[in-house]
């Protein structure tokens, strides 16, 4: 079992390298949250501007990686910025489309009750659509985390590191201990972010909509 | 009269698309009133109703509450100040029932522990136990329950003008009925203003001190129950009203409203010695024995009075002589009667304080005239 010989005596190295890529997930996750709520809510106030937002993230969402690497590199070179530019327009899709759709599907009567009982526009985005929508904005949350592990991956090949580093370096130099080392704590991150956040919506979704 | 608390100018709804929801309507609603808007859907009602609270702007004329031109004040604090209650409830699903109610007291920024206080009276006062139904989540009521609570939410603040726009229109008919009951119960403990909007006449009927019948935009009637009853406006209000305006008019009265004053029947219960004499003197039948507080204690026959004067006995008349009370409804008055075998009733009021009678005579005369026999609407 030379890779896991491989692995130990890189230990440093593999554990620097899935800080590094936690890091830019994480980072990219944040960044994305922030402009993909917003617009999500957005959306929802501005309903014709809705089908554009959404159609306008599906197709940014259908370009490859490599080739949205390929456009961005020309007009900000490489490394850790554009990645997270790649990464935080790959994750709108699912970030808008699930802040939107968790805050229009709340029943009408609700919107009623709230505005006829005097509850201003910020008020019933914090007290009432925020938090009934949770659950589906974390789910659209931990879609986009689970995909910007994989896509950080790649990010590697534009000089952004991360475990993907330890992957292309292996093919590059045909050593399979090395593609190995890399690609499997990518899975096990991919995996259990995957659960993590399983975890979290279940603790983020209010009591009262736990069935 | 009772001071106006709102009023609606000349005022009308119409859409973009030229449909006129309302068209020029004008009412006032005095102070402690219950006015029903009734009407086919797409008549008008429920828009009228969210005209006050600006949940719909008009396109013409003005609304005041309270004197103040609506278009001027500041709408959330206008809508705080109006309760709403409305048919699917609407209920904040991640909140407890306690937390739904205290919503309106938290906006309005009251401390915890008297928002805590008013929730506890509240739910006393739709009747649901506060322990049990404190920390329950929406999903874990019942229709009927949920409502109570949407009712409690609509009152959470003391509003003086609330609006319920079909609030039991979604609850099957026993559960309906009893919160109709409960409505008119506190109703007459909480001095409100209620635009009540609804469907069903016979609850607009049930609840409403005067009924908005309304058609296309417009209120064809707007007038007290039996108003509305008796004399509706046009063939609409007519039929609107249904076939058994009789009937629903029965429901409406109580046996106050029939019956005859006691006077002139009575006799003190420690004078009854004298009672056959006065009874033969006036030509009655039958006296009706009160104590010095004027309650009722029994009835006398003529043939008991003259009886006990020969035993010397006073404790004579029956007893257990079935009565009916003065706010019963005159239908529920005729069942008892059938029931007991009965010609006629006394009428007691509070404390069983008598106040009158009631025979059949009263019954037939109220079917033939369809009204009230003259000389007696007390």
């Amino acid at each position: 079992m030379s890779a896991i010989e491989y692995f130990i005596k890189n230990i440093g190295l593999v554990l620097k390298l899935t800080l590094e890529h936690i890091e830019i997930t994480l980072i990219a996750v944040a960044i994305s949250t922030v402009i993909g709520v917003a617009a999500g809510i957005f959306i929802t106030r501005h309903q014709r501007a809705a089908a554009a937002v959404i159609g306008v993230a599906g197709v940014l969402y259908t370009i490859p990686s490599l080739a949205l690497f390929g456009m961005l590199i020309p007009f900000i070179g490489i490394g850790l910025k554009p990645t997270l530019i790649a990464l935080v327009l790959y994750s709108q899709l699912a970030l808008i489309r699930n802040t939107y759709v968790g805050i229009i599907q709340i029943d009408p009567s609700i919107r009623e009750a709230g505005r006829g009982m005097g509850m201003s526009n910020w008020q019933f985005l914090g007290m009432v659509e925020l938090p009934v929508a949770l659950p589906v904005i974390m789910a659209g949350i931990r879609t986009a985390a689970v995909m910007n592990i994989g896509t950080a991956t790649i990010a590697a090949y534009i000089g952004a590191g991360g475990l993907g580093w330890l992957i292309f370096r292996g093919i590059a130099s045909v050593n399979s201990d090395q593609i190995i080392a890399g690609a499997v704590p990518v899975i096990i991150l991919a995996v259990g972010v995957d659960y993590l956040f399983i975890l979290l919506e279940r603790a983020l979704t209010p009591a009262g909509l736990r069935r | 009269m009772p001071p106006t608390i709102i009023r609606f100018d000349g005022v009308s709804k119409v859409y973009p698309g030229g449909t006129r929801a309302v068209d020029d309507v004008s009412f006032e609603v005095f102070d402690g009133e219950c006015i029903t808007f009734v009407g086919p859907s797409g008549c008008g009602k429920t828009t009228t109703v969210k005209l006050l609270n600006r949940l719909v702007e008009p396109t013409a004329g003005s609304i005041y509450l309270n004197g103040q031109d609506t278009a001027g004040t500041d709408v959330i604090a206008l809508r705080r100040n109006i309760g709403y209650v409305i048919q699917d409830v609407g209920l904040f699903p991640h909140m407890t029932v306690a937390q739904n109610i205290a919503l309106v007291p938290r906006l309005r920024g009251w401390p915890e522990r008297k928002r805590y206080e008013r929730t506890e009276e509240l739910l006393h006062l739709v009747s649901l136990d506060p322990a049990a139904f404190r920390n329950r989540y929406p999903h874990q009521l019942s229709g009927g329950q949920k409502q109570r609570v949407g009712v409690a939410r609509g009152l959470a603040a003391d509003p003086p003008v609330i609006l319920m726009d079909e609030p039991f229109g979604a609850l099957d008919p026993i559960t309906r009925t009893q919160l109709q009951d409960e409505f008119l119960r506190l109703r007459a403990r909480l001095k409100k203003v209620i635009l009540f909007v609804t469907h069903d006449m016979d609850e607009a009927i049930k609840l409403g001190d005067r009924i908005a019948v309304m058609r296309s935009g417009r209120i064809a009637q707007l007038d007290t129950p039996r108003k509305i009853l008796r004399e509706p406006a046009d063939p609409f209000v007519q039929n609107m009203v249904g076939r058994e305006s009789g009937i629903k008019l029965m429901k409406l009265l109580r046996i106050a409203d029939i019956m005859d004053p006691a006077e002139g029947m009575t006799i003190p219960a420690d004078s009854l010695s004298e009672a056959g004499r006065r009874m033969t003197e006036a030509g009655k039948d039958i006296l009706l024995v009160v104590d010095k507080e004027g309650r009722f204690q029994g009835a006398l026959s003529w043939e008991q009075a003259v009886r006990g004067n020969r035993s010397g006995g006073e404790d004579l008349f029956g007893r257990a002589c079935p009565t009916a009370e003065a706010g019963d409804r005159i239908d529920a008055t005729l069942e008892r009667m059938l029931k007991h075998e009965r010609i006629w009733l006394p009428v007691v009021g509070e404390e069983r304080k008598l106040q009158g009678v009631v025979t059949m005579t009263h019954f037939a005369c109220f079917f033939a005239a369809g009204e009230v026999p003259s000389g007696e609407a007390s």
